[in-house]
């Protein structure tokens, strides 16, 4: 009887407390993530809506080839116009 | 039932009830951190799909500014020699020089010129269209930057030579009087316009005197030879002056024909008066001045 009741002390006292530490503990990271994820979601859906304005990328390639190409033509007549320096 | 398996009995309730809560509510918070993974995941999803193209675009975009700073850089080199370029790059952004031209590494050991010391930019801009610009080179006469006429006289030089050659000779500026490209003889005109057939048939015979002059050119007009005309030099000096050969007035309002016929040499000559005025009469009959009188008197004896 006698360790039937230091039994009971020790589910009482000891398990019981360490049960519900651990268990807390995996509570309380869990709910620790939560906002991790929530602030990564936000980030993701805010770099996504800045890449909307990749395809003007398309756009800037055609101009930087057209300007790439007047610079060609005018550095070519300069060629015919200057004299080289040697 | 012993007190003891009463107690014991509420101990594991007790253990199963605090089981049950916490993984209720860590099972509660996974659920939302997976409901918060997939939005993560679909934002980057979202992410990877717009970037896709970026890579392959902007290889195309270095690419084709490559070329253009290659051809840049070639044709600067070409043009203004290696030492200038590197000199123009240091001038137009100080520091540039250190990490050279790309496509030229041994211009990372050129001493830049201090090219922008002296000369703005905008004169780098137009040295930097040809070599004709004498910035930078060596001058045999000493160097120009610092001299201020020999610098005015170089910025002529920055343009090409088919340019700033002035032409030959120019038209003058004169179109009336001895310069006038056009000269009308004295003895067939003296003053106005020479009457051609038509003006003649117009005024009628009178007018024919002004072609025909006053004084013939053979009889010693005002531009016979000067054997024939009288011993004055004034003649032929350009105090006779020359008509214009043109109607067209002088001056911007022409002249008014009508107010010489007009004109009173009684009433508009001399200062204005007032209306009723009696004229100044108080000095006509006064002597001179005594110390004028002196004055004569001592310039008579001497």
């Amino acid at each position: 009887m006698t360790l039937w009741w230091i039994g009971n002390a020790l589910l009482l006292l000891v398990v019981l407390p360490v049960v519900v530490y651990l268990l807390k503990g995996v509570l309380d990271a869990a709910r620790s993530i939560e906002p991790s994820v929530r602030r990564i979601a936000d980030s993701a859906d805010a770099g996504s809506k800045d890449l909307d304005a990749v395809p003007l990328l398309l756009t800037t390639r055609d101009q930087v080839r057209q300007t790439v190409e007047v610079v060609a033509n005018y550095g070519g007549s300069l060629d015919v116009i200057v004299d080289d320096a040697s | 039932m012993p007190a003891a398996g009463v107690v014991t009995i509420i101990a594991v309730v007790l253990i199963v009830l605090a089981l049950v809560y916490y993984l209720v509510s860590t099972i509660v918070a996974l659920r939302q951190i997976t409901a918060g993974l997939d939005d993560a995941i679909r934002g980057v999803k979202g992410i990877i799909e717009k970037s896709a193209p970026v890579e392959e675009v902007v290889k195309d975009i270095n690419g084709n500014l490559d070329a253009g700073v290659d051809l840049l850089e070639g044709l600067l080199v070409k043009k203004a020699g290696l030492v200038d370029a590197v000199g123009l790059v240091e001038g137009l952004y100080p520091g540039a020089a250190a990490e050279g031209l790309r496509n030229f590494p041994e211009s990372k050991t050129v001493t830049p010129p201090r090219i922008s010391e002296v000369y703005t930019k905008g004169t780098l801009t137009l040295a930097r269209l040809g070599r004709e610009a004498p910035i930078a080179a060596a001058s045999p006469s000493g160097p120009v930057l610092r001299n201020v006429e020999g610098g005015s006289l170089a910025a002529r030089s920055l343009y090409p030579e088919n340019r700033q050659s002035r032409p030959e000779k120019l038209p003058r500026s004169p179109v009336i009087g001895t310069g006038a490209p056009v000269q009308y003889p004295p003895s067939e005109q003296r003053g106005g316009t020479t009457p051609d057939e038509a003006e003649i048939r117009e005024k009628g015979p009178w007018s024919e005197t002004a072609a025909e002059g006053i004084v013939p050119r053979d009889l010693g007009g005002s531009d016979a030879p000067r054997e024939m005309l009288a011993e004055d030099p004034e003649l032929g000096s350009p105090a006779l002056g020359q008509t214009t050969g043109s109607e067209e007035p002088a001056t911007e309002s022409g002249i008014d024909p009508s107010a010489g016929d007009e004109a009173d040499a009684t009433s508009d000559a001399g200062p204005e008066s007032p209306e009723g005025a009696e004229p100044d009469l108080k000095d006509a009959a006064a002597g001179p001045r005594q110390v004028d009188a002196d004055s004569a008197d001592t310039r008579n004896d001497t």
